[in-house]
């Protein structure tokens, strides 16, 4: 089971308290109706699934009941850092190479 | 290929077993193929063996990172059924679940393919009103699928707990008599064996690290960690890792990977007769010949490559497997692994040529296509050899996330598996 910081709790809870919630940084048109059915695959369908880095949204379900974000290695499911909804994507990552 | 037999076990019987042949030869790889196949799990070396077999073409090499059958197809609970509610489904399942019947004579070799019936459990309202729903679809589309009483699923299945006091008594069944098991590994091996003995390449320690295109678009071949090795066609077939694979050629997919885990019992004697599936408690579970208990767990909730997965999710499963089976609350669990499965948005597989001129994927089976593995490997070699998709295949289009003609079995399926 994960270990997840939520950062607005500021500590590590298990995993069961969360829910994963898809790959984050992925913007809702403001306009959807007129999006093209290309943008509109893109934005609802296909994923980077990433090996490697991913850059994930969570909800910390039975606990604060937040969405946030989450840096993940998919290949050993260490988390790199989470941080809060709305923030930008990290430019640098902690402890990562390139 | 020396053909197996009783005959043949009685003559190595008399000369101390050493006129056993390598049931596949391990050659380097050549230059250039017709056609290089990526990913030797069940689907890939079923499609090698089709495009010999039926389509003539030979000069084909499947590429494997690891060992052949070290994928997802060694590492699944095997149950095989063709009971899926779209006409979509029913055919391209149903397809496999008729080359399932006659494969061991096929191929010459022992799939252990076993119609021991699938039984699907209900266990409130909303099941007994979808595995319903799925019964009469299935009889629409000729496909074998009958109600059963709790009382005729018990019969069917003895250890089953049907008391009503249950926290989730079973209230009815949907059985496929058709469904059951096979041996996931000698599935792997037997289409190996017959793809090498008419001329396939069979490369395994070779990760594929690049697509090439040409100036055009089109597929040159494939890096590899042996080198580039050239093909006009390139099929993928790599589970898990299909999306990382069209990354690769510039194609970004409508998938999901995550991890999926089974686990086995002790071995005793037989007890559980058939295959035995729960949604609602999410728990399905059979025996293999060898006597173990083989269990299914669900997936994680999040996207990895890790090939393990979080205990609590087998213990979940452990404890619907109590409810539903009371006798087993003192067995022992021997071992648990975990598969990277593709999941697509729809729960339905990709089979289909790609924007890339001469690349096609065959992909997102996710959690249950180990029944599919010889209809799969059928029309994707169909697809290869004509350019053209197969009638069977032919829905199952990566483009149909963006016409919205989906094959939902997501919100359909009576299980996962
Ligand atoms: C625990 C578990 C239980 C399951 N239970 C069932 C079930 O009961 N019934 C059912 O129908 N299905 C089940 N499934 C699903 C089923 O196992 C798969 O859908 C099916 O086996 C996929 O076969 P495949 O040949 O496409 O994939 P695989 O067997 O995974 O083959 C893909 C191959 O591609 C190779 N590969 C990956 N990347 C590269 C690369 N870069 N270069 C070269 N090779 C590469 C891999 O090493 C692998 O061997 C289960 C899966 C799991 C994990
Ligand atoms: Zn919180």
């Amino acid at each position: 089971m994960l270990l997840i910081r939520c950062p607005y709790c500021e500590e590590e809870r298990p995993e069961l308290e969360f829910r994963n919630a898809g790959e984050a940084h992925i913007a809702r048109s403001t306009d959807i109706a007129g999006e093209s059915d290309d943008d509109f695959e893109k934005f609802f369908f296909i994923r980077s699934n990433p090996k490697g880095i991913i850059y994930e949204r969570w909800r910390h379900m039975h606990g604060c009941a937040r969405f946030f974000n989450a840096v993940r290695d998919t290949v050993t499911d260490k988390f790199v850092m989470t941080y809060k909804a709305g923030e930008p994507k990290p430019a640098k990552l902690p402890g990562v190479a390139k | 290929m020396k053909k197996y037999s009783v005959f043949a076990i009685a003559r190595e019987a008399m000369r101390g077993h050493k006129g056993w042949e390598e049931q596949w030869s391990s050659p380097e790889p050549k230059k250039e193929y017709d056609v290089i196949i990526v990913g030797a799990g069940g689907h890939g070396l079923a499609t090698a063996y089709y495009l010999a077999t039926v389509h003539g073409i030979t000069n084909v090499a499947v590429l494997e990172k690891g060992w052949l059958g070290g994928g997802n197809t060694g590492r699944n609970t095997t149950i095989i059924r063709s009971n899926y509610l779209y006409d979509e489904s029913a055919g391209i399942y149903d397809h496999a679940l008729k080359l399932w019947d006659g494969l061991s004579q096929e191929l010459n070799y022992n799939v252990m393919y076993s119609a021991r019936g699938v039984m699907m459990l209900a266990h409130n309202v909303h099941d007994i009103q979808v595995l319903k729903r799925h019964v009469h679809a299935n009889r629409l589309n000729g496909i074998d699928n009958e109600w059963l009483s709790p009382e005729q699923a018990k019969e069917f299945c003895p250890p089953l707990n049907i008391s009503r006091d249950a926290r989730y008594p079973v209230v009815g069944a949907a059985l496929q008599r058709r469904g059951g098991t096979a041996r996931h590994d000698a599935v792997a091996w037997g289409y190996a064996r017959g793809a090498s003995a008419r001329g396939v390449h069979i490369i395994q320690n070779c990760e594929v690290t690049g697509v090439k295109r040409a100036a055009n678009g089109a597929v040159m071949g494939v890096d590899t960690t042996r080198g580039f090795i050239g093909a006009k066609k390139v099929g993928v077939v790599a589970a898990g890792h299909s999306s990382v694979i069209m990354n690769m050629a510039g194609v970004r997919m409508p998938l999901e990977s995550y991890p999926l885990q089974a686990l086995v019992s002790e071995p005793v004697k037989p007890v559980v007769p058939c295959v035995v599936m729960s949604n609602t408690v999410h728990a399905y579970i059979s025996q293999s010949d060898k006597g173990e208990l083989v269990i299914g767990a669900g997936t994680d909730q999040y996207v990895s490559y890790s090939q393990t997965g979080g205990l609590h999710i087998l213990q979940h499963t452990l404890d619907a497997i109590c409810e539903m089976f009371p006798i087993f609350t003192r067995m022992k669990m021997l071992r648990s692994w975990g598969g990277i499965v593709d999941v697509t948005p729809d729960r339905s597989p990709i089979l289909a040529k790609t924007p890339v001129p001469g690349l096609y994927v065959n992909c997102g089976w996710g959690t249950g296509g180990f029944k599919a593995t010889p209809g799969s490997g059928h029309v994707f070699a169909h697809t290869i050899a004509r350019d053209d998709p197969h009638p069977i295949n032919a829905p199952f289009t990566i483009e149909r996330f963006r016409t919205g003609r989906l094959i939902d079995e997501a919100a359909a399926a009576a299980v996962a598996h």
